[in-house]
């Protein structure tokens, strides 16, 4: 062995020396990014594992976001439809078309009532005729089937559900009038379902999310149980179950990070596949409708969560581990 | 330094692996501790570093009752005592230079200092020149002299020794225990627990026989037993 000069020694040993506050909090937070990188290049080690793992974290996460989507997509397209909402009267063969006209104009004279349109029985059958192509069967009729109609238009104001209920409640009870129709009823159930769906769409994420936290734990879980001998080390030379816990937050939070980005790979990927048929779909409606796609601040919040689910996994499996590893 | 009073310690079971020891080590002493193997030198030096705590009695630390230290501060504690072990303890998935920093890693200090002070701990134990290499690749002799420098990287004032050259041939384990004696000239505290008897004899120091558990020796205080022969 290399001979020491005891002076060197003394010179090194005795002093104690602390690092000055300054110093300290760089160096604490210098020691983080370290772990924070050094966590990455562990997992990089060994890319298969910790890809598949981040993968099962985005297709848990995608599926209630891709639903999330579609549905914000739908509610904006039946919004519109809301705004839409008219009372069809559809008036006794009787009626003259005067009598018709005056009760039209009196209609129109209620506050609740933006517009009134008249449709004759006779143009009546003429776009039936026009839409369904019923040519030969409607001049075998001796009559015409079709009732004269007043399509009524609310006023905006008056436009939710209730009102519109009672404007047509009101509006029946004029003795001319053979039958009050609500074009709006289907677009209330089709509000009642979604309003089902979404719900179904958050106990799903939910769920999905408490799989994501059991995933990350117990990734993390075997991580401690590989690295036992050099937590023992560690805690023997006088490391504080804070430096012990901060590679695994740290792994945690990447798997997070991760599984958040493939999440949002799969449902960027969907909504392309899928804009195409849906394009179709609004052709065929005459609607200029586009799929929408994520906003940033949905991206933002997919994110801001997996990374919560990967801290929050890995601290539960951290938390209920770390403690049984002592030296012994 | 170290105070021991009425010390015990009973696992579980009921096995009483420490009955009743009381000795006193002043600072800048160095002392072996010695007895067949299940005396009860393993557990003395855990009650010291706080891996086991007192059954009954109580022992003191640097003035610090340690039966008064919260589970909290203990990693405080330990910083100012260098453990040595027997299988040495070492990160074999890292450097011999990243292995002798993580006591100074862990205590928060700076990367220059961390630096300085790993090479000059390397230095000492004369393995500068294998800092990048992994400890696999090092004898049975060079990686306990990493042990060694892990200990001592962080200038504690006490160094326990849980047989360190348990598995060294003699000249090898003279080398290490010359490297103990160097410590203790510098003020450190040293207690070294090793059934060499012949070697710990020749080297001069206190001596403190363990039997069963016991005390039975103390080649300070002759009246408290005798040495083994």
């Amino acid at each position: 062995m290399k001979p020491t000069s005891t002076d060197q020694l003394l010179e090194d040993i005795p002093s104690r020396d602390k690092p000055g506050l300054a110093t300290s909090v760089r160096t604490y937070f210098l020691r983080h990014a370290q772990v924070f990188f050094y966590s990455l290049g562990q997992l990089w080690q060994a890319p298969f594992s910790m890809l598949m793992t981040a993968a099962v974290i985005g297709i848990a996460l995608a599926l209630p976001t891709g639903m999330h989507v579609l549905l914000n997509n739908a509610q904006q397209i039946s919004g519109g439809w809301d705004g839409a909402a008219k009372v069809s009267l559809y008036l006794k063969q009787k009626v003259s078309e005067q009598r018709a006209q005056k009760l039209a104009n009196k209609i129109r004279k209620l506050a609740q009532v933006a517009e009134v349109e008249y449709i004759s029985s006779k143009k009546g059958l003429e776009e039936f005729r026009q839409r369904t192509g019923y040519d030969t069967a409607l001049k075998a009729l001796d009559d015409n089937p079709i009732p004269a109609t007043l399509v009524v238009t609310p006023n905006l104001r008056f436009n939710n559900a209730e009102q519109i209920e009672a404007l047509a409640v009101q509006l029946g009870k004029y003795k001319q009038v053979d039958l009050v129709q609500l074009d709006s009823e289907w677009v209330q159930r089709l509000f009642a379902i979604m309003d089902i769906v979404s719900q179904g769409v958050v106990i799903l994420g939910i769920m999905l999310s408490i799989g994501v936290l059991l995933v990350v734990g117990n990734t993390i879980r075997l991580a401690i149980q590989n690295r036992r001998d050099e937590i023992v080390i560690v805690k023997l030379i006088g490391g504080t179950d804070a430096f012990i816990r901060r590679p695994f937050l740290y792994t945690g939070f990447w798997y997070g990070f991760f599984g958040g980005i493939i999440a949002l790979i799969l449902v960027f990927l969907s909504l392309f596949l899928m804009s195409g048929p849906i394009e179709n779909l609004a052709g065929l409606y005459q609607s200029q409708f586009d799929l929408n796609k994520m906003d940033f601040g949905t991206i933002i919040t997919i994110l801001v969560l997996s990374i919560g689910l990967g801290l929050g996994g890995s601290w539960i499996a951290v938390g209920r581990h770390l403690r049984d590893i002592e030296p012994r | 330094m170290i105070k021991f009073l009425q010390a015990s310690k009973r696992y579980p079971g009921g096995h009483d692996a420490l009955l009743n020891v009381n000795f006193e080590m002043q600072r800048g002493e160095m002392t072996f501790l010695t007895g067949h193997s299940g005396a009860g030198k393993s557990t003395l030096l855990k009650l010291i570093a706080l891996i086991e705590r007192t059954s009954r009695g109580q022992v003191i630390i640097n003035g610090e009752n340690t039966s008064k230290i919260k589970t909290r501060r203990i990693p405080y504690f330990r910083r100012n005592i260098g453990i040595i072990f027997q299988d040495h303890q070492l990160l074999f998935d890292r450097t011999v230079y990243d292995n002798v920093a993580l006591p100074l890693i862990i205590a928060g200090q700076p990367p220059r200092e961390i630096a300085r002070r790993t090479r000059a701990a390397l230095d000492k134990v004369s393995l500068l020149n294998r800092e990048k290499s992994y400890p696999i690749t090092l004898s049975g002799g060079e990686q306990q002299r990493v042990g060694i420098a892990r200990a001592v990287v962080n200038k504690p004032p006490l160094l326990l020794a849980d047989e360190p050259t348990g598995n060294l041939d003699p000249d090898l384990s003279w080398e290490i225990m010359q490297v103990f004696e160097q410590f203790r000239q510098v003020g450190v505290t040293v207690m070294v627990a090793s059934h060499d008897l012949d070697m710990i004899k020749r080297l001069g120091h206190r001596i403190l026989v363990l039997k069963d558990g016991q005390l039975v020796g103390d080649s300070a205080r002759p009246e408290q037993g005798s040495l083994p022969p």
